[in-house]
């Protein structure tokens, strides 16, 4: 890939004028001017975060990524920090795909290009969906946390947050700062009456309160995950519209897959971000 | 119009077959060693916890290294500015990492004076 940019030059011949001193094309430099920016951008985002949480009013605690996020779709139990990592898994798959497609197109090797491109827009879209999912599940909550009358914080065994009846028999409920954390364990009727006479019940998460701790916390979550998000989603857009331009022959005829490589560089940057994202957000 | 200046160092880009093979091969020990990193970091998370709760400061720290590690490896064998010229990496890397250097010490400065206050005269 290296090409003109690993050529031995004088200083002289690199920047006597005539030629870019960065060996690069117009197009290229202004793609990595855009990612130093966005990515100033979502440094912003994340620094914000770190000020919000080192910030914290004392008697708060902030949560703990895997005892928020333990859930995975279609089964029941704890499996802490396992969805989040197959997400994390299916875009660093998706972003060698995308190198892969950049090797090809420097062979020249169009069906290559195409192969590896539209894996590389399954996975983006596969990350968008889990996303999806992730989001939908936070919304609606798991535990629920309850503040007894007399100030003390519990958490529901089960949530009846679909509506249903509640069982006095199998009514149970967990007191202490955190759902996992948890010493104490009430049940049936004696449970039932604390939980009738609790001043506030909140499920799942939204704007202005959430189960989880801060309502801070909730209000990062949705703006960096789903700017990220988005970012995701415009990537998959790209890439799919240069998938269409290799089919049709287009960058062929041009004699180079660059374009391909300037996508790619954007699809990276996705990657790049989200490996912070999730150790400030899950990890840390 | 066509834009010649364009065209010449797009064109340079290309390899042949066999430095293909040799890319391909960096490409999955990169891949690799991201998918072990990030296996590696899950377990820390989940387990150490419980195991030695005291010792947690130093597991934060170990994330925040080896995501700078796999940001590495992502930005110099992924996005290819391994491969760039010298001028070009300092240009989009330096920048960037002076100010972003300076806004973290700054926010995290600050975030740990207001924490101070609010227990001061909460």
């Amino acid at each position: 890939m290296s090409g003109d940019a690993s050529k031995a030059l004088s200083n002289d011949v690199l920047w006597g004028g005539g030629r870019s001193p960065f060996s690069v094309s117009y197009g290229k430099m202004m793609m990595w001017f855009f990612l130093v920016s966005d990515a100033l951008t979502f440094g912003g985002l994340l620094t914000a975060y770190g000020f919000a949480r080192h910030s914290l009013a004392p008697g708060m605690t902030w949560p703990v990524g895997e005892e928020v996020f333990r859930a995975l779709p279609w089964l029941h139990g704890s499996y802490p920090l396992m969805y989040v990592a197959l997400m994390t898994f299916i875009l660093i798959i998706s972003s060698v795909t995308m190198v892969l497609a950049v090797e090809a197109g420097h062979r020249m090797d169009k069906k290559g290009v195409i192969k590896w491109l539209f894996l590389t827009v399954i996975g983006g879209a596969f990350f968008v969906g889990s996303q999806a999912w992730e989001w939908s599940h936070f919304i609606h909550g798991s535990h629920a946390r309850v503040t007894l009358a007399d100030g003390r914080t519990a958490f529901l065994e089960h949530n009846p947050h679909h509506g249903e009846e509640i069982d006095p028999a199998h009514f149970a409920m967990v007191i202490g700062d955190s759902y996992v954390g948890a010493t104490e364990t009430v049940h049936g009727e004696e449970a039932l009456k604390l939980y009738n006479g609790a001043t506030a019940v909140v499920s799942g998460a939204n704007m202005t309160e959430n189960e989880y701790g801060p309502p801070e916390y909730a209000n990062f979550f949705f703006f960096i995950t789903g700017f990220h998000g988005f970012h995701v989603f415009s990537g998959v857009v790209i890439n799919l519209i240069v998938l269409m331009m290799v089919v049709r022959g287009v960058f062929h005829r041009r004699g180079h897959y660059e374009m391909v490589e300037k996508a790619g560089l954007y699809w990276h940057f996705v990657d790049l971000v989200w490996v912070f994202v999730f150790t400030f957000f899950y990890l840390v | 119009m066509e834009r010649d200046d364009v065209i010449e160092y797009s064109l340079d880009a290309g390899h042949s077959e066999e430095e293909g093979k040799k890319i391909r091969k960096k490409i999955l020990f990169v891949t690799l060693l991201l998918t072990v990193i990030t296996v590696f970091e899950v377990t820390l998370g989940v387990f150490w916890r419980n195991w030695m709760p005291e010792s947690w400061h130093w597991v934060k720290w170990t994330f925040i290294v080896l995501t700078l590690v796999k940001a590495t490896y992502i930005v110099m064998t992924f996005m290819h500015l391994g491969d760039e010229r010298r001028n070009i990496r300092s240009v989009i890397l330096m920048p960037y990492a002076l100010f972003i250097m300076y806004l973290l010490f700054i926010a995290i400065w600050e975030s740990n004076y207001v924490n101070r206050m609010l227990e001061l005269f909460q």
